[in-house]
């Protein structure tokens, strides 16, 4: 157990190290969703109307926009087990007396204290977008961030741990990343998409994670009528966070078999 | 015996990589291990290191079996590897931090080791500089030195100090010996430089993935079968005639030289020059080296292909930089 837990650490710890040091992805985590809220929220602010009593696109855009930041900074675990191989890193990873499943949960934990600092950073802009942030709020959204976090990086490596290449790897991000998150009701309520491609929604893990985040937020879906209908019932946060832990479990045990195979 | 392998056998599909080697180490031994490439060697170090699952027999290191006690081999041993492990994105201070938080090495004990091992590896005064701007040299004593980090009780060296200059070498051997004197350190280690095989207590020489010789250096040399005798005169065919009919001994002509292997060649020598009938131009006497217990054993030389495509590649360089010179 005691290599377990020493692996998770030691693993997260220098993760968050790489993160500190590399100003650039400290950069770039805070702008590109930044960049997305201006671009979208400028351009189609206008065309579209308030989404629900009191909720404009930009607001209702605001809390998906943090959920893929989430996503982007999670996969990043992915990519820094693809980078440790090519570089040879993960070799003295794998030599030490570590535990494989501290390695991957350290992994899995490094990028999700990642995702709540960007979370932090995205939630100083709330004023400008005219979304109260009450501490009960922030309270709320923490242990959500982190599941989803983890549940995704989950994913990330997993995928790695079947990469050899760095370009591999990016090349299968790139295609699974827009599929997430243009179906994840980041841009559009889900509810209120044709049949299809709500059905396409449904089955997409990071919808849950989105609705969770925007219900904290903007309110209960209950009322505001946006909310993810499933079976005839609207979501309810305590549900998603079930749905996305269960995944994330599921994922997670994958990558440390995926981890454990490659001995 | 602090590695003891007995019956290692890997198989890669249908290809037996290692068919059966046994051997043990005493604590404190330098163990040389050769052979050429594809012999068998990285795929036994890399069992004895936990990183792969032996086919058949059975191997422990420090009294721990490297199947089912992994974390206690891990721990007991100190890795350098041939291909960098290094995180370049951080410091070697922060490199060194990571390796001991990950064998759980206690604080106060960390700190004293880091400064003596970064003093020991010249590495002291860019401690803070990212591991990124070291050269390769730098680089290898940073992971020699991080190999060292949690006392290990077996260092793996997979050829340490290719690529380090001569000076930087001897640094790094005083203080294995030092190591070996204070801490009983054992030391399994790989080479292409014969001095550096030179060192060892006792050699193992593995090809086609088996065990083909082990023992001293010197005894590995006595196997060769004597020292060799080159002899320059002007009638080698009459001299090798009569070098056989004298004693008995098999000369080879071969450049116009007669030359033979004779056992005891310096007590051999005064005796045969003051009784040989024949007018002696020149007389070389040479003892066997590792290199030719490596290419009796294994029909190569002991500098293969692994060094000839690094040379080459410098000569390449070299050869370029060259060219650039004469068009600048």
């Amino acid at each position: 157990m005691t290599e377990v837990w020493r692996g998770t650490w030691v693993v997260a710890y220098r993760e968050l190290l790489r993160f500190v040091n590399e100003r650039s992805r400290l950069f770039s985590s805070f702008f590109q969703p930044i960049v997305f809220l201006v671009i979208f929220g400028a351009g189609f602010g206008n065309v579209i109307g308030a989404l629900a009593p009191g909720v404009d696109f930009v607001k209702f855009m605001y809390p998906g926009i943090i959920a893929m930041g989430v996503l982007t900074s999670s996969l990043f675990a992915g990519v820094s087990v693809v980078w440790d191989r090519e570089f040879g890193f993960l070799r003295e990873v794998l030599v030490a007396p570590l535990a494989r499943t501290g390695i991957v949960l350290g992994k899995a934990i490094g990028a999700a204290v990642v995702a709540l600092l960007q979370v932090v950073l995205l939630l100083l802009i709330s004023p400008i977008i005219g979304v109260a942030i009450e501490p009960a709020t922030i309270a709320q959204l923490i242990p959500v961030v982190v599941i989803l976090s983890i549940s995704l990086s989950g994913l990330g490596i997993l995928i790695a741990s079947f990469m050899r290449s760095q370009q591999g790897f990016q090349l299968l991000i790139q295609v699974l990343i827009f599929p997430l998150i243009f179906l994840a009701g980041v841009f559009f309520p889900v509810s209120q998409a044709p049949d299809w491609l709500q059905v396409l929604s449904k089955v997409n893990p990071m919808t849950y994670g989105v609705d969770a985040i925007r219900q904290i937020m903007l309110g209960s879906a209950a009322t505001s009528g946006l909310g993810v209908e499933v079976f005839g019932q609207v979501m309810t946060v305590g549900q998603e966070v079930v749905i996305v832990a269960l995944l994330g479990a599921v994922l997670l045990s994958a990558a440390v078999w995926g981890f454990r195979r490659q001995e | 015996m602090i590695v003891e392998v007995d019956g290692l056998v890997r198989h890669f599909g249908q290809i037996e990589a290692v068919k059966g080697v046994s051997f043990g180490i005493e604590a404190g031994e330098i163990f040389g291990f050769l052979g050429p490439n594809g012999a068998g060697k990285t795929t036994t170090i890399n069992m004895l290191c936990t990183l792969l699952t032996p086919s058949a027999g059975r191997a422990s290191v420090n009294g721990f079996d490297v199947v089912h006690q992994r974390a206690e081999v891990r721990r007991s041993i100190g890795l350098v590897f041939q291909q960098p492990t290094l995180d370049e994105y951080l410091s070697a201070e922060q490199n060194l931090r990571f390796h001991a938080y990950a064998y759980g090495v206690p604080a106060d004990v960390r700190e004293r080791r880091m400064d003596e091992l970064l003093a020991m590896v010249d590495l002291a005064d860019r401690r803070k500089g990212s591991v990124r701007t070291y050269s390769g040299g730098m680089k290898r004593r940073l992971e020699i030195a991080r190999g060292l980090l949690h006392h290990p009780k077996v260092l793996f060296l997979d050829e340490p100090t290719l690529g380090l200059d001569p000076q930087t070498r001897r640094h790094i051997w005083d203080y294995l010996f030092a190591l070996r004197e204070r801490e009983g350190l054992t030391i399994f280690m790989t080479t292409h430089y014969m001095d550096e095989a030179e060192v060892c207590d006792r050699i193992g020489v593995i090809d086609h993935g088996s065990l083909v010789g082990l023992d001293t250096p010197a005894a590995l040399k006595r196997s060769v079968g004597g020292d060799v005798v080159t002899l320059a005169t002007d009638d080698p065919a009459a001299a090798a005639a009569e070098i056989r009919d004298r004693y008995s001994l098999e000369p080879e002509i071969r450049d116009s030289e007669v030359s033979f292997t004779v056992e005891g060649g310096d007590r051999f020598l005064p005796e045969f020059v003051r009784g040989f009938g024949r007018p002696i131009d020149a007389i070389g006497l040479r003892h066997p080296t590792l290199d030719d217990v490596f290419l009796h054993l294994t029909g190569r030389e002991i500098r293969d292909s692994e060094l000839d495509a690094q040379e080459q590649m410098l000569a390449g360089m070299r050869q370029w930089g060259g060219r650039g010179r004469t068009h600048g």
